[in-house]
């Protein structure tokens, strides 16, 4: 194990966690709103509000792939250590983390069951930067329509005619975040 | 000054991260009954430990809370919620619905109109629509899963039939976002129409039926009904008798063994800031009046 997967971590996990899952909510339930997240740093590439995410939600009943360039020892070694997850291939896990390139094909992720459609993977996908502007987004969270930067929109489109099912997006940059659920409409102005 | 013998807002942090993942879920999916794994709250089923545990999965240091059981926030059950986070989060209350972040409620949505910043936390009783009229889950969870509501339609039918009108007063069914169909709680009806494209997110937590769902902001809620039998919210038609407003949902309120009645707001921070505002009911006195007499 590398000693930078010791360090980086809550300070003060109550506190800092209720803050972190404040603004994932706020993110996920108003889709394209961009909200501040911070508190945990991991080693490279891993942005701190992936990273402060990774302390929010995951532990050991969680499984995780880290995708791409996000799969190097020192964050396996910082997943591990400071939440437990297990690291997974994509089919079984709850959680992936990697920029969108690197999460193709989209469709090994699970999408939830008819019947449990909760049983579907979270996406945190790391973005260089995040921007309200670009796709438009519509439909719960959102008055008349907000704007979000999305790395393709025909994927996204796909996932919501999958609805009730479907994957559901952070994206991550620096300390911002984003979220896109299921169920939003998205569509290329 | 917090309890230091638990951790912030009661709950472990192990519980807290498996709440807030349902509560994610249930975010993305409108409507749809994320089952959790409920906890033993130091309060019985029924006193609200669904929206305890939800209440607890959100709450931050600089929270203000306000907790209301049907509609009031002085009473037993309303008082003892806020006393248990008082106690084990350190968090600031109040009364007032607009100074309020998140709002715990058994049965009302205030009537003060919500706002971005604020999450509506339901104690919800018995989470599933459909099991009053379906007992098994296996069958209630098909049910959903194929988008088979005839059921319910029947139930509404057999009211008008019974009836000559849909007589469902309270946990009044509603469809959210065209997909699922959802028991609001036991709200009155006349309180389904705010569920509908509030500012502020709506989360609903059933600890003995261990289930978590969600109606984010701006969200379509439809309750059911028919082309010839129209929803229609309804109150008692009166006038608050503390102070005067006639848009507010109202209780019966016995005063004695003669027949003697009042109806009083259920909404107890409504009325309050009304009579503080110089109105009176017809069997009020004038809030200052009130307050030398004491």
């Amino acid at each position: 194990m590398t000693p930078d997967a010791l360090i980086g971590g809550f300070t003060d996990a109550p506190v800092q966690a209720s803050h972190a899952f404040r603004a994932a909510l706020n993110a996920l339930s108003r889709p394209g709103q961009i909200e501040t997240l911070r508190g945990a740093t991991a080693p490279a590439p891993l942005s701190s509000a992936a990273a402060t995410l990774a302390m929010t939600l995951f532990d050991v009943t969680t499984p995780v792939h880290l995708a791409g360039a996000h799969d190097i020892p020192a964050l396996r070694d910082w997943i591990t250590f400071h939440t437990g997850a297990p690291l997974v291939e994509p089919r079984a896990a709850s959680f992936a983390i990697g920029t969108w390139a690197a999460l193709q094909p989209i469709s090994r992720f699970a999408i939830g069951l008819p019947d449990y459609p909760d049983r579907a993977a979270t996406l945190i996908v790391e973005m260089p930067t995040l921007d309200a502007e670009g796709t438009r987004l519509t439909g719960p969270g959102i008055e008349t329509e907000a704007f979000l930067y999305l790395p393709e929109t025909a994927a996204f489109t796909a996932n919501r005619t999958l609805f009730p099912l479907g994957f559901d997006c952070f994206f991550t940059a620096g300390t911002k975040v984003a979220g896109l659920p299921r169920s939003t409409f998205v569509e290329d102005i | 000054m917090t309890d230091q013998a638990y951790n912030f807002a009661y709950l472990d942090e192990d519980t807290k991260r498996m709440i807030r993942r349902a509560i994610l879920k249930g975010v993305a999916v409108p409507g749809y009954q994320v089952p959790f794994a409920s906890r033993e709250m130091p309060m019985p089923y029924g006193w609200g430990t669904g929206g305890v545990q939800v209440t607890a999965a959100c709450l931050a240091p600089d929270d203000v809370l306000k907790v209301i059981d049907q509609g009031a926030d002085d009473t037993t059950n309303a008082v003892s919620i806020r006393k248990f986070f008082v106690a084990t989060a350190g968090v600031a209350v109040t009364e007032a619905t607009a100074d309020a972040t998140i709002i715990q409620t058994r049965h009302r949505i205030p009537e003060a109109v919500l706002t971005a910043g604020q999450i509506l936390v339901y104690q919800v009783p018995i989470p599933e629509p459909l099991r009053f009229l379906e007992p098994r889950e296996t069958e209630t969870r098909k049910m959903h899963e194929l988008e088979e509501y005839g059921l319910m339609h029947v139930k509404l039918y057999e009211d008008i039939a019974k009836h000559g009108q849909i007589a469902t007063s309270y946990a009044y069914p509603v469809r959210v976002e065209g997909r699922y169909v959802m028991d609001p709680s036991p709200i009155p009806k006349f309180d389904n129409p705010k569920l509908s494209g509030s500012a502020a997110l709506q989360l609903f937590g059933a600890g003995r039926e261990q289930r978590i769902y969600a109606v984010p902001p701006f969200t379509h809620v439809v309750s059911l009904d028919f082309d010839d039998h129209p929803f229609s919210p309804s109150k008692a038609n009166h006038a608050c008798d503390l102070c005067a407003s006639n848009i507010s949902y109202l209780d019966e309120v016995i005063t004695d063994d003669q027949g003697g009645r009042m109806f009083v707001c259920s909404d107890t921070d409504y009325c309050a800031s009304r009579r503080a505002a110089g109105h009176v009911g017809a069997l009020g006195a004038p809030m200052a009046t009130e307050k030398a007499a004491e």
